[in-house]
């Protein structure tokens, strides 16, 4: 083996990692421009909100209870530290909903949504599902991608919604009946700390993982190898890719929303 | 009338398909024979434009098909898949009347039914199996649905992927007296890939053997008996010995 080889397989997979970048960025052009673009199929739009929005709120709201719960514990037992346990209230407000809704939330929604759409697209795929959808002159990215793409990127910004309540409710439900605060003081001290901003920049967070997410799915689904092996890969590179991008992301929206 | 001519396909360094020249009548059926792997399904492939040729042309009365408009194009034919391909989250007759449901031969939902009930029992099932899901049917049952599929909107041209293959020989028989039936009944431009030498028998006006990316041999299934072409002997009587077995 020549001194260079090294050299010469970290030049390979970077370029690699590279193209794989650029035919993500057009395929993510390219269902974008679709959703502007008729036909629609509001159908597979209204089956894909289901699945992805309404049969995740469980898992969502199941997440966002007991992390709300455990915030308080970890906010309170730290705040003692200097005196500041009346801070756990809006604490756990602004850590829901401005960073542990939409990140669990999305990371939930990864796990239990991108694995989904990947299989259930890689398998039609090596089914030559996706071949007869040609043939019968339909846009499998228009009719498999898009909807999902689009229910994925409204419904997650309302399952975030939904998680933030119930993960604050979770909060208060600890600070009520574990450490003795007084529930209208914390439901106070919750609304005149929380701003408007709080919310609005992870609902704004939950809609771009929500696109991450859906995008992965469809991606590796569409590029899935043969047979159950190919199936399995791209179920398993789409939960990592899009759970990997969600916390890139969420660091970028960070800065860009919060240092300015 | 589909006229191919040189038409190559490799993937990396495999060259499946080495220059292709044939030709298919209009309201002919063409069988296309060959062994695993020679490149029958990527040629349908090609002429669908699921894949495109490296080089040569391929011709829908005289009218280049990569410069055809796509959806008119498509619309045109109308395919069975080896596996059916039927789409599993959708009931039987959506499945059937999938064309008919979206796009510009798009018909209200009533009408759209019916049409597929009828296609239905076109190919022998009842209406009771039109609103199951495709998991709920037998292998023969899935390629009854996918052959009804294939002639919703009557298309001129079928293609048909190995339509017997994992079927009993009763069942295969009554597929392939479906397929001749139809093609016959709706005057259509037949193409088809299989192994099965029973099939070729019953379906083809016309045959082409395919070896090595080529087409070996071509003729009226008449003649395929009698061909002196060492090939088509051996391929048709399943012989270990034999040319091909030797290129192999």
């Amino acid at each position: 083996m020549s001194a260079a080889a090294p050299i010469a397989a970290l030049g390979r997979a970077t370029l690699g990692m590279l193209a794989a970048v650029g035919r993500i960025a057009l395929f993510a052009g390219a269902v974008v421009s679709h959703i502007f673009r008729p036909p629609f199929y509001p159908r597979e739009l209204l089956t894909a909100l289901i699945q992805i929005g309404w049969l995740s709120l469980p898992v969502v709201g199941l997440t966002a209870i007991f992390t709300g719960g455990a915030l308080a514990l970890q906010i309170y037992a730290g705040g003692a530290r200097f005196s500041a346990e009346a801070v756990v209230p809006s604490i756990v407000a602004i850590g829901m909903t401005r960073e542990l809704g939409p990140v669990l939330g999305g990371l939930m929604v990864a796990a239990r949504v991108a694995s989904s759409i990947a299989a259930e697209i890689g398998t039609m795929k090596v089914t030559e599902q996706i071949d007869a959808l040609v043939t019968l002159s339909t846009n499998p990215l228009k009719y498999l991608a898009v909807p999902r793409v689009l229910a994925a990127t409204l419904a997650v910004p309302i399952l975030v919604a939904v998680g933030d309540s119930i993960g604050i409710a979770g909060g208060w439900l600890v600070g009520v009946n574990r450490l003795d605060f007084n529930s209208a003081t914390y439901i106070k001290n919750t609304i005149d700390f929380l701003e408007v901003w709080d919310v609005g920049s992870g609902l704004v967070k939950g809609a771009a993982f929500g696109f991450i997410v859906a995008l992965m799915g469809c991606y590796h689904g569409m590029n899935s190898g043969r047979g159950a092996q190919g199936v399995g890969r791209a179920t398993k590179s789409a939960v990592v890719a899009a759970s990997v991008l969600i916390l890139a992301a969420n660091y970028l929206l960070t800065e860009v929303f919060f240092t300015s | 009338m589909i006229e191919l001519s040189g038409v190559t396909k490799s993937f990396g360094p495999n060259q499946v398909l080495r220059g292709i020249d044939l030709r298919v009548e209009s309201n002919s059926s063409m069988v296309i024979i060959g062994g695993s792997g020679t490149g029958k399904s990527v040629l349908l492939k090609c002429i669908l434009g699921l894949v495109h040729p490296d080089k040569g042309q391929i011709l829908l009365n005289d009218e280049d098909v990569t410069r055809a408009e796509r959806d008119a194009f498509l619309a045109r034919f109308g395919m069975l898949f080896q596996g059916a391909a039927l789409f599993d989250s959708l009931h039987v007759w959506e499945n059937v009347a999938f064309r008919l449901l979206r796009g510009a031969q798009k018909r209200p939902k009533a009408e759209a039914r019916e049409i597929a009930i009828e296609k239905l029992r076109r190919v022998g099932l009842g209406p009771q199996v039109a609103d199951l899901y495709p998991a709920e049917l037998s292998g023969g049952m899935q390629k009854r649905v996918g052959l009804a599929r294939a002639i919703a909107v009557d298309p001129e041209i079928i293609f048909f992927d190995e339509p017997t293959t994992g079927l009993d020989p009763i069942m295969a028989g009554v597929i392939n007296d479906l397929i001749r039936e139809i093609v016959t009944e709706m005057g259509a431009t037949a193409m088809t890939i299989t192994h099965d030498m029973t099939s070729v028998r019953a379906i083809a006006d016309n045959v082409a053997m395919l070896h090595r990316g080529k087409i070996r041999w071509t003729g009226p299934v008449s003649e395929l008996d009698t061909t002196p072409d060492p090939y088509v002997q051996q391929f048709i009587h399943g012989r270990a010995e034999g040319p091909i077995e030797a290129l192999r």
